[in-house]
């Protein structure tokens, strides 16, 4: 194990539901955009959770999660145990910037104004490695300033930026993440995969023991690739401490039936759900307190 | 085939990106790149153990492959496709496949007369919910389907701005190659080529010399009339979003990426979980999971399938040949022709003919 492990929360709020992503269908995600248009709306779903005992956010790094974070610095006695959890960058905001301004572009683009890297990329000068090391660093720090004096002790890599590098065979790029996470941030370096049993093995070969990672765990093997089976016998070897999202398939299965099957599996140490309505928050915390981690 | 297939990305932009990581993390490879810029080259030589070429030709020269996948500007297709091909490599290639139709048809017969694989990125065809689509207008459960509505909205024009490749019609740009291909692709898979186009109209919103959005009407041979509506300035979509609605004489569907809604006046025997009424099935229990996710289960499929077609030494291509792109390319051809007024100098002689099915989006029998 290295450094010191963050306590997580066993249950954590995502923000899926927020900005108009459903994996099921494209009118729901309408309503659900259209429902949180105000960043109000998103407050008062916030404040329910936090109000029923879920005090860890995991959210994307979306320009309206800078929102979110200005209404917790500046209410700290109301917020005083919120907590996020970045997972970054934001994807669509990277590759839209990839069509605009092609690859090179869109690193540049997202870079201060003043860097001495971004002067040296406009430049055309030849890159050295230590030069890609400090241009992720770079990316890392604009992604987390909409944090600055907010608790984030766990810092999570986004699934499409993992799975794209971890494909790439990039795998050194976790490594500055994870030394960047917790030199800069004094927090936990984690990351969300589609493809959790590979990026264990992967992680390994980069020295990461032990790591916090965030995949699809539902009883229907729903987007869990290398299959039910693996995941399964990843999670039994201790190797990672994971965190499970997309219990209830997309909705494809009951919520009780979802929460108990998962409570049997070891070494999850945490569940992230989305939800709109406090019936849902309420019932999906009642479920985790029966049937999960009950010692 | 014995052995790892080398097979190599060419163009890593954004597409040559994400092929490049799956066909990285597939089992069956052996993986090179080949890209123009030397930031690219240069970030990804340091970092990965695939070996990145700067030249096309140089690669094709020096380095033995059995397959590749190119994902460059559009009108550098051609040329690339003919050159792997000449060498004996399987090709698979980004849409859209020619902007010259009839370098389509030459490049399918090349590949054909090779028996090498050859492929096109469409990869809607993979998409479970258009996969059930094909399937229950092919057994005619909707009866003879007249209406169509083909449908691609998304936020990639919002402002005028900086040129890039995709914003110049010469280099394949524009919305309708990148955008209203695919609807139209969708189209010509279920209903072949349309027998006539009118009504066309490539529309600039914001950009300079290109169309941001494109109406059309395509009249298919005995069968439905579609219109087409596709914009790239949308900003109230998240991403790209395709949708087809059809109706016919026994229902409707409408069908996108993420579910297929039919409803029925009367139940087929063919479909017996579809009752009378609405069914709507998602993606989501129509998909497998592939060997490796990284940005939905369709691009992992149509790069496992190429791979696989390679390996198995299947000779041609399971979905999306060359020559089907190709007919994809003949109708962009057709939308852009009627645009300016152009009249085709005679009609489409691929048009499917009614008797190639016994039952089919011309009416059940």
């Amino acid at each position: 194990m290295i450094g010191k492990e963050a306590t997580m929360d066993r249950l954590l709020f995502g923000d899926n539901q927020f900005f108009g992503i459903n994996h099921m269908s494209e009118e729901k995600a309408r309503a659900q955009a259209m429902r949180f248009q105000e960043t109000s709306a998103i407050m008062d779903v916030l404040d329910t959770a936090y109000d029923e005992g879920i005090k860890t956010f995991m959210c994307t790094t979306h320009d309206r999660i800078a929102e979110v974070c200005e209404i917790v610095r500046a209410n700290p006695d109301r917020y005083s145990d919120f907590t996020f959890y970045p997972c970054m960058p934001y994807a669509h905001k990277y590759a839209n910037a990839v069509t605009d301004y092609g690859m090179l572009g869109a690193i540049t683009h997202f870079m201060p104004e003043d860097g001495f890297l971004k002067t040296a990329l406009r430049g055309g000068a030849a890159l050295a490695s230590k030069d890609v090391d400090g241009i992720a660093k770079v990316l890392i720090d604009a992604e987390m300033k909409m944090f600055k004096g907010l608790k984030t002790p766990v810092i999570f890599m986004q699934n499409v930026f993992t799975d794209l590098l971890m494909g790439m065979g990039f795998t050194g790029a976790f490594r500055v993440f994870h030394d960047h996470v917790k030199e800069k941030y004094d927090a936990e370096p984690a990351f969300i995969t589609m493809n959790m049993p590979m990026l264990v093995d992967v992680l390994e070969q980069e020295g990461i023991k032990n790591p916090i990672v965030c995949s699809n765990i539902n009883k229907l093997g729903f987007r869990m690739c290398g299959g039910l089976d693996s995941y399964v016998e990843t999670l039994q070897s201790g190797r990672v401490r994971a965190i499970a999202m997309s219990v209830y398939a997309s909705g494809a299965i009951s919520a009780e039936e979802a929460i108990s099957w998962i409570s049997e599996l070891p070494n999850v140490h945490s569940i992230v759900f989305g939800a709109s309505s406090a019936g849902n928050i309420r019932n999906t915390r009642d479920l985790v307190n029966q049937y999960m981690w009950k010692d | 085939m014995s052995g790892n297939i080398k097979i190599a990305v060419v163009g890593l932009g954004k597409m040559g990106i994400s092929h490049f990581s799956l066909v990285n993390a597939h089992p069956d490879t052996e993986t090179f790149a080949c890209d123009a810029t030397g930031f690219m080259v240069d970030i990804l030589n340091k970092n990965i153990s695939a070996k990145i070429y700067k030249k096309y030709d140089e690669m094709l020269d020096r380095q033995p492959l059995d397959a590749v996948v190119i994902a460059t500007p559009s009108r550098l297709h051609g040329p690339m496709v003919r050159a792997a091909l000449e060498k004996g490599i399987h090709v698979f290639c980004e849409k859209p496949f020619c902007l010259d139709p009839a370098e389509a048809e030459e490049l399918s017969a090349l590949a054909e007369s090779k028996g090498l694989v050859n492929q096109v990125g469409y990869h809607n065809r993979y998409v479970g919910a258009f996969q059930k689509m094909k399937e229950i207008v092919d057994v005619g459960a909707l009866g003879r389907i007249t209406h169509i509505l083909a449908e691609a909205y998304g936020p990639v024009v919002l402002r005028p701005k900086r040129q890039t490749w995709r914003t110049q019609k010469a280099e394949g740009g524009g919305c309708l190659y990148d955008y209203a291909a695919h609807p139209l692709n969708l189209l010509n898979w279920i209903f072949g080529a349309p027998a006539n186009v009118s009504g066309s109209v490539l529309n600039s919103v914001f950009s300079e010399g290109i169309d941001d959005e494109v109406f059309s009407t395509l009249q298919f041979n005995d069968g439905p009339t579609a219109q087409l509506s596709v914009n790239w300035s949308d900003e109230s979509h998240r991403k790209m979003t395709t949708k087809i609605s059809m109706i016919g004489t026994n229902g409707r569907m409408n069908v996108d990426r993420q579910e297929c809604q039919v409803y029925l006046r009367e139940p087929v025997a063919e479909l017996p979980e579809y009752k009378k009424g609405w069914t709507v099935k998602y993606t989501t229990e129509l998909t497998e999971d592939p060997w490796f996710y990284l940005r939905g289960e369709e691009y992992s499929a149509q790069i496992d399938d190429f791979i696989t077609a390679v390996r198995d030494d299947r000779k041609g291509a399971g979905e999306n040949n060359f020559r089907s792109a190709a007919m994809t390319d003949r109708t962009l051809k057709q939308i852009m022709d009627d645009s300016v007024g152009v009249t085709p100098a005679k009609p489409q002689s691929s048009v499917k003919k009614p008797t190639e099915r016994k039952r089919g989006w011309f009416g059940r029998s």
